[in-house]
Formats: structure tokens, sequence, C-alpha cells
């Protein structure tokens, strides 16, 4: 079980759990705002761009290439951006945090 | 405005897939008291349907595992599906539903997101052939995975070589299945792409192991009692144990055309993906609506085009003064490639191809002369970004730099100097 805790652009925090399955998915199945997941999580529409912890960056991991590459012209996009499509549920995720990006 | 904050407005919605759902959930969103009913006759939890020809045929998934969203988000946003149920009228006097078990569902604001259904063309022997089918709904998935369970030599033949066909050749060649593609026309994807993609995608099925056949005309289907032979005008003939059709789509416009909302080339709606009745509202693949960007009216199937009007009609049922002006976009997912699509290719008279150092990363740049109109990505996000930016701002390229793979791929280094 991963507890990981979304801080929406409204400032709300939102903790949810899961075990299995994409974070993207968790916060699409808990209305979790500024989180859409179009595309249903193959890195094809960035609607899921979240900023990583930086204190937490060990747990997720470096973004993907395809992640960068999508990323790359975001206004919002920084060194923390991942698409949460690509983060799938760990217990490795556990005590995450994770601001959801604005978008353009 | 004070309708929206009425809990005793019912606002209806017919169709539950991408349009609908996310319609449901903006709707919400933008602050929307009262009802919201979704009506859909395809019985299960509205589910992703671009994975349907992709990743989910050839895994061993339940639907639910592509599910739009959880039931309790439904329920959290106090959202009531109806599922499995068919509604049969829309009376836009009356301001109500009668669905086919004869009841009846008054609304307020009713929206229309019916979509589309794949089109069996009229060939002899077809319908009556075993094992065809489109591939548009989870059920028509879980038919294929049946009926190739039980296939003693799994032949595959695929009619059409558009995305939905191709999707489904790769997929079905990861189960080690025999899979042919014939297309009518001379060359796969030909309505939608430039010769350059044609042939990419043709030799990449090819060496995969699945022959793609162009100029292939479907004639006649005969079934003995162990398989089907389907034949062509040029007189060859493909064995086939199951046949899955992907020809293209009717537009669900029955409907709104009973009811007497203006139709052409799909249930017409203006900026606000408002239609000519008052109160009713249209979304997604059933639509004939208005392009800013392009200066016309197009209908299109697509994901992005269901989920975007879904969020403008939401914002207009709540008082909001949206316009829908989205640059289209799509993507392909084909054994280990990528495509991803973004802008309307129609009417352009110059194509530059952009290759880059790694092999099977290129993109495809559609111009009408300077003007950019489309772009196709393959393994190459960064072209995808890089020309949804262009389409969106509207800079001249310099279409030399853009073809030169040494000019590092920056937006500012492709501008046109004035």
């Amino acid at each position: 079980m991963a507890k990981i805790t979304f801080i929406t652009t409204e400032k709300e925090e939102i903790t949810l759990e899961a075990s299995t399955g994409s974070v993207m998915q968790l916060a699409v199945d808990n209305n979790v705002p500024g989180i859409d997941g179009d595309c249903g999580g193959v890195c094809s529409c960035a609607t899921c761009h979240v900023h990583v912890a930086p204190e937490h960056t060990a747990k997720t991991g470096e973004a993907s290439e395809i992640e960068t590459d999508m990323l790359e012209l975001d206004d919002n996009a920084n060194e923390y951006s991942r698409l949460c499509c690509q983060l799938e549920i760990s217990e490795a995720l556990d005590g995450l945090v994770l601001q959801v990006a604005e978008s353009d | 405005m004070s309708d929206i904050l009425s809990t005793d407005k019912t606002c209806v919605v017919i169709g539950a897939s991408h349009g609908g759902v996310n319609l449901a959930f903006a709707l919400r969103k933008e602050g929307w008291q009262g009802k919201i009913i979704l009506f859909d006759a395809d019985p299960v939890l509205p589910y992703h349907r671009p994975p349907l020809s992709k990743a989910y045929l050839v895994s061993e998934d339940a639907i639910d595992k592509n599910a739009l969203k959880s039931k309790e988000s439904y329920e959290k946003d106090n959202i009531t599906l109806q599922l499995g149920v068919l509604v049969s009228n829309i009376n836009p006097e009356k301001k109500n539903i009668t669905l086919q078990n004869g009841s009846q569902q008054a609304y307020d604001t009713l929206v229309i997101a019916t979509g589309a259904r794949p089109i069996i063309p009229p060939i002899p022997g077809l319908k009556e052939a075993k094992n065809v089918f489109p591939l548009r709904t989870a059920k028509d998935v879980s038919n294929i995975r049946a009926a190739l369970h039980t296939s003693k030599n799994k032949r595959v033949v695929i009619i059409g070589g558009g995305y939905i066909g191709l999707e489904t050749a790769a997929s079905l060649k990861k189960l080690g299945v025999a899979v042919t593609v014939l297309e009518r026309e001379e060359r796969i994807l030909s309505r939608v792409t430039a010769p350059v993609m044609s042939t990419f995608f043709q030799e990449l099925h090819t060496a995969h192991n699945v022959p793609v056949y162009t100029n292939k005309n479907v004639n006649a289907v005969i079934t003995n009692n162990e398989y089907n032979t389907v034949s062509c005008s040029d007189g060859s003939k493909y064995i086939a144990d199951l046949i899955i059709v992907g020809v293209g789509i009717f537009v669900n416009k029955e409907l709104a055309e009973n009811a007497g909302i203006s139709i052409e080339n799909g249930i017409k709606v203006n900026e606000t993906a408002c239609t000519n009745t008052k109160d009713i509202y249209a979304i997604g693949d059933c639509t004939y609506h208005y392009n800013p960007h392009y200066q016309r009216y197009i209908r299109l199937e697509s994901v992005q085009n269901a989920v975007d009007q879904a969020k403008v009609a939401a914002a207009a049922i709540c008082g909001k003064n949206p316009v829908y002006n989205s640059i289209p976009w799509f993507w392909s997912d084909q054994y280990d490639i990528k495509l991803q699509m973004v802008g309307l290719s129609t009417g352009y008279n110059e194509v530059i191809v952009r290759k880059e150092a790694k092999e099977n990363v290129f993109s495809v740049w559609y111009f009408k002369d300077n003007e950019l109109l489309a772009v196709d990505a393959v393994n190459n996000a960064k072209a995808y970004v890089i020309g949804t930016k262009f389409l969106k701002g509207g800079q001249k390229i310099d279409k030399t730099k853009l073809a030169d793979a040494a000019v590092v791929f920056k937006p500012n280094n492709l501008l046109a100097e004035e």
C-alpha cells in the first residue's frame, strides 16, 4: 500500500491510497482536479503533469525521454516534472507528494 | 447563473463514452448543482476506446481496468449512470426523451454524445460469414478474443487499412496470429496521411510478417463449414477464420435527425457545441462543428475532440461563453512505433520530412504554401510538441532548416526570417 498526496493548484491537499495501477489512474478515479489523463495513460496527451516534491525524486526516478519531450515546451515544466501516468504505484512511492502542475 | 445553482434542473446526456462522461464531470466542475443523468446502450462502465485495438485487445484484462472513471467517482460527483439503456426518441417541445422500454425522462438541458457505429459494407456473403467483427466496443473485443480462443488455425483477414485495421493487425500479430490486411485504395491511410507515411507503415507491417495488400476491393465472402474465403475483384482470395472490418463509421445522428435538429455530415453545432435547437448540445464524433483554426466545418473521430467539446459544452451550459478552437490531435501505437499527429493535413501541397539520427524517428510536416497544416511525428514527441507550438502560434517556418537534421530541433531555430 502506498499513500500519495496531491497538492492541487488551489492548494488543496488530497491524500489517497492504492497498491497497484498508475498514479494518474488513482488521481482520475478520485477526481483530483487538474489530472485528466485523456489518453488513458500512454504518454500522448500530457494532461497528467505533476511536479514531484524535490525531496522525493529518489522515489520516482527520472522522467523518461518521451515525458521530457512532451513537456519540453510547456511553460510550467521544470526539473521535477513528470507525467504521472508513467508512475506505477508500489510500496516505493509510499509518502510521495506531488504538486499538480498548472496547465497552459 | 441561477440556473446552474438550481438543484431542480436536470441535464440528460445521451451517450456515455469519452464525450458524455467528460461532459458530466466538467459540468460539476463548472458548478452545475442539478441532476446529471447519463444514458448509454453499452452496459459496461464507460471505458477508454483507443486501447481496444491496441494493448487491451491482446491482454487478458477485464474492461474495468480501462474504465474512464471509477464507479465511486460517479457517486462522489452525484452523476447517475443508466447503462444498457437505449434511448428511442427526443422530444424538444416537451423537453423529454423516451427510452426503449417506453418510460420518459424530462430534461432542462440535453447533450447528445451518441458517437458513431462501424460500417459493415454490403459485400455479398459478409453478413452471413463466420466470425465477422467490427471493433468499436468492449463487447466486440471480447467476441474477437473468444473467437480466437476457439479457432484452430487463427487466420485473420482485416478489411480496411486505416488506423483501426492497422492497430488491430499489429496487436494480433503479438499473439502469433496470421494476419492479412486488405485495403481498397492504392495505399493505406490514404485519406489521412501523405504517401511517405503510407509507405512507412506498409513496410513496418511487412517487416512484422503482416502482409498489407492495397487495391483490394473485397467483392464476396464465401463460407463453408470450416472457414471463410474473402474474394477480391482482381480474383485474389484469402482464407479467414476471423474477419475484422475497419472501413469507417456511420454517425449516430438518427435521434437528432428525428427530433428535427439540424444535420449536415453529422449533428451541426456552433462554436459552443450547441445545436440549432434550444437547450440541446451535441459533442464528439457525432458532431459537424466549426473549427476556427482551419476556418471550416469538420467532423472528427477522436478522443481530443470529444473531451474538448465536452468541456466547451459544459461551460456553455453553465452560462459562460467558451469557444471551441482546439487544434486536433491523435495518436496511434503499432508494434514499437508511436505515432502522434497534430493538426489536419487536408489541402496540403507540400510535405517536408525531417529524419533524426536514430532509426525510425522522424516527422512529416504538411504545408499549404507557407502555412503549416499538420505534423505526423513517428517516435518523436519532440516534433509533436514543436509542431503543436507552431500550429498554435502561427509563426512561419524555414522549411530548409526544418528538413536539416543538423539544425538543433528547437522552435527558435526553425523560424523563417521575416
